[in-house]
């Protein structure tokens, strides 16, 4: 293989348990995200974009719907005769085989691949989060800093921070300390999942760590590969990335990132022509908008018929709204039929789900700000 | 049984006015997404066929632009697989003439081919046919040539250039001519055994022939059986700015919507990656079709977006058909009108056509 200056690994096996009745039969990078993508849309097109032609996405949790997705690639330009994208699920070895212990086991069970393009850096990211970023970007600040390690973090509040593992710095942005969801945060940099390692050092790294039991290593990236870096006194900086980035890992967040497209200048612009989000097209005919339609501040995509109104709500391909229906600020997932007279009210309703004539979700309830989730559980 | 399929555009006339200046009418962009060809590609490629030749002549840059190695219909296939044969013929010697000439030269792909049966279809009429069913009645019939035709209760002026069919007590056919009150109009397709169509090509081209539906198949002299298979599905001829239109509206109506773009059958074609459409604080649309990309915050009406289409606050979109990438100003006012692609209507502009004669304005216009 021919020699890559950098090659990502894409870390896509999580389940996303707080995601709840979504992520029951798929990964959560499959997740459906703003009318028309899956969140691993979001880091496949940036690799695109940034003229990143060889990506490795390591799956584990729930694949069959990520592997049928993904296939050769070819939606994102990654169906490449030097490099491309890879799906790495774990896979039997002659020791013995196990899952992915953690997100450097991840990449330490996969070294043969990378090998294979003998890369100077290695970008590893995350299928979880939705954002538009220039990993070239990252690269040059990382090579400027001669960085061992450069992480991405983004600014958050105090508030939020106990909730990411969190990044302090010196006033050179040189990092001192990884902070795992601190109770006390001592800086607002939160890391974005997103990093650049000197692929001959983090591979020592990782192999120094893959044979380690698992008491003394969760062999998590987090909380012991660059923890250890740091031990060591290697070199790792932060980079401050800005614009919008979204960890959509609970119904709440993952609603509300929907809701924030519907701004008439949203931040995050998804029909930018200079960077597109790529995504596995459902070739569905333009959406037929009924003469008794009612459409406001909404998104929708193509195959939709609406008959109905539509007010501060997403809807993905292929779904119906009946007549004199009434959908208000809601995230209606691929293929959902909405009979007549339903009302449905600040909810996530699951893929290819049929709600009968007459139903009415989440209105008139007292407090609204709990965001429903209606799917094949819900019992109609 | 194996089907070849040939999507023959010789005797297609551009009569679209500005939408055929610089495009052949198989590339006229329909229905918010699509272009006219990708109909008949989709019917092919529902039927299994694997191997297309498309015989085109000129106005093709946006043709090949447009179908590419034919990936979205399946049809970038190792052995087989889309062909799309501009003329390239050096042969001193070749005495063949209009779309026998296209038959004639590209002779090998008949012959490498490993299908069986060709269906021969042109693109300006919009269909559904089960080219499966189709070969299937063919073969049960017995018949040298099957001629599909739909049966029109009111022929209008689109029908007019179109031929007809005659047909016996028997389902064969017992003439074939252009008596403009007929109601069996041909449909531009018909399916024959490839070693038969070879020979008849090799018969016309022997006397001097120019058009192989009309010297072979019309005239007859050669006394085939020919066969009539009536279809009764969605049907449509786009062969002039009236009729592109009327019919591009009445897809507005539920029922031929879902005709056409019934599940069974899908219609594909060239992947564009755009963001759904938004619906803006003031977007007013009813009774429309919308490609996604568009950004609406003014009034549509019984119209057809296509895609990355804006209309912005107090614009007014009535009865008009919006190709991709048009943006109409605040407060400008169109009806009754078709803007080609990349067409902006600057604001409070006002623009209305006449409702059977739309007004046309050309690809990336300013006014």
């Amino acid at each position: 293989m021919k020699k890559k200056e950098m090659i990502a690994m894409l870390l896509a096996g999580g389940q996303g348990k707080r995601l709840k009745g979504l992520t029951k039969s798929l990964a959560k990078p499959a997740v459906y995200f703003g009318g028309t993508y899956r969140i691993i849309d979001f880091p496949l097109s940036n690799c695109t974009n940034s003229g990143i032609d060889t990506v490795g996405v390591l799956t584990q949790y729930e694949p069959l719907v990520l592997h049928s997705y993904i296939g050769v690639g070819s939606d994102w330009d990654m169906d490449r005769k030097n490099g491309g994208v890879f799906v790495l699920p774990p896979h039997e070895r002659e020791n013995g085989s196990s899952w992915y212990r953690g997100t450097a086991d991840a990449i330490s069970r996969n070294l043969k691949f990378i090998d294979q393009y003998d890369p100077e850096h290695l970008l590893v990211l995350s299928g979880d989060h939705v954002y538009k970023m220039d990993y070239n970007k990252l690269l040059d600040y990382h090579k400027e800093k001669g960085a061992d390690c450069t992480i991405s973090v983004i600014n958050v509040t105090l508030e939020e921070a106990p909730s990411f593992g969190m990044i302090n710095t010196h006033d050179d942005l040189r990092i001192y300390e990884f902070d795992e969801k601190p109770k006390q945060p001592k800086s607002t940099l939160a890391s974005m999942g997103v990093y650049i390692f000197k692929w001959d050092v983090l591979r020592k790294y990782l192999v120094e760590d893959i044979d380690k039991p698992d008491s003394e290593s969760s062999h998590d990236f987090g909380k012991d590969v660059v923890p250890k870096m740091l031990e060591d006194g290697l070199s790792l900086y932060a980079y401050p990335f800005e614009g919008y980035w979204r960890d959509v890992g609970t119904i709440p967040s993952l609603w509300e990132a929907n809701m924030d497209l519907l701004n008439d200048e949203p931040e995050l612009n998804l029909n930018d022509p200079e960077w597109r989000i790529y995504t596995r097209n459902p070739n569905e005919p333009a959406q037929y908008i009924a003469p008794e339609a009612k459409l406001k501040n909404c998104m929708v995509n193509e195959g939709c018929t609406v008959c109905g109104e539509v007010e501060r709500s997403v809807l993905f391909y292929g779904v119906e709204v009946g007549e004199g229906s009434v959908i208000t600020e809601s995230v209606i997932m691929p293929e959902v039929k909405i009979g007549r007279n339903v009302r449905i009210h600040r909810a996530i309703v699951d893929q290819g789900k049929v709600i009968p004539d007459g139903t009415v979700i989440g209105e008139g309830r007292e407090d609204d700000s709990e965001i429903l989730l209606i799917n094949g559980d819900t019992p109609y | 049984m194996k089907l070849m399929g040939v999507i023959n555009l010789d005797h297609e006339l551009d009569q679209l006015n500005e939408l055929t200046y610089f495009r052949a009418g198989a590339a006229v962009p329909f229905a918010g997404r699509y272009r006219l060809i990708d109909f008949a590609l989709s019917n092919m490629m529902s039927a299994g066929v694997q191997d297309i030749a498309l015989f085109v002549r000129r106005k093709y840059r946006s043709l090949l632009d447009h179908l590419g190695e034919g990936r979205p219909w399946d049809l970038d296939r190792k052995r087989g697989g889309l062909f799309v044969l501009p003329p390239d013929w050096n042969d001193p010697t070749d005495i063949s003439a209009g779309d026998l000439q296209h038959m004639h030269n590209n002779r090998d792909f008949f012959d490498r081919s490993t299908g069986e049966y060709v269906v021969h279809s042109g693109s300006q009429h919009l269909s559904k046919v089960d080219f499966c069913d189709l070969a299937t009645y063919h073969k049960k019939s017995g018949a040298d040539v099957t001629v599909v035709y739909k049966h029109i209760d009111l022929p209008e002026a689109e029908h007019d250039p179109c031929f007809r069919v005659e047909v016996g007590e028997d389902g064969f056919v017992t003439g074939i001519h252009n008596e403009k009150g007929h109601h069996n109009v041909y449909i531009d397709l018909f399916i024959m055994e490839k070693s038969l169509f070879m020979q008849q090509m090799e018969y016309c081209i022997a006397h001097g022939d120019s058009y192989f539906f009309r010297d072979a198949i019309l005239k007859n002299p050669n006394g085939l059986k020919i066969a009539a298979y009536e279809y009764k599905g969605y049907h449509a001829v786009i062969n002039s700015v009236e009729s592109y239109y009327k019919n591009s509206l009445e897809l507005l109506d539920q029922e031929k919507y879902n005709q056409l773009f019934s599940k069974d059958m899908p219609v594909h074609t060239k992947i564009k990656y755009e963001a759904p459409t938004k619906y803006l604080e003031g977007a007013d649309v009813r009774n429309s079709l919308v490609a996604n990309g568009c950004r609406i915050a003014g009034e549509v009406e019984g119209s057809i977006l296509f895609r990355g289409v804006k209309v912005e606050k107090g614009a007014k979109v009535i009865n008009s058909i919006i190709m991709q990438k048009c943006v109409i100003e605040a407060g400008a006012i169109v009806e009754n009108v078709i803007l080609d692609k990349d067409v902006q209507l600057t604001e409070n502009r006002t623009l209305v056509g006449d409702s059977r004669r739309p007004f046309v304005i050309a690809k990336r216009s300013t006014i």
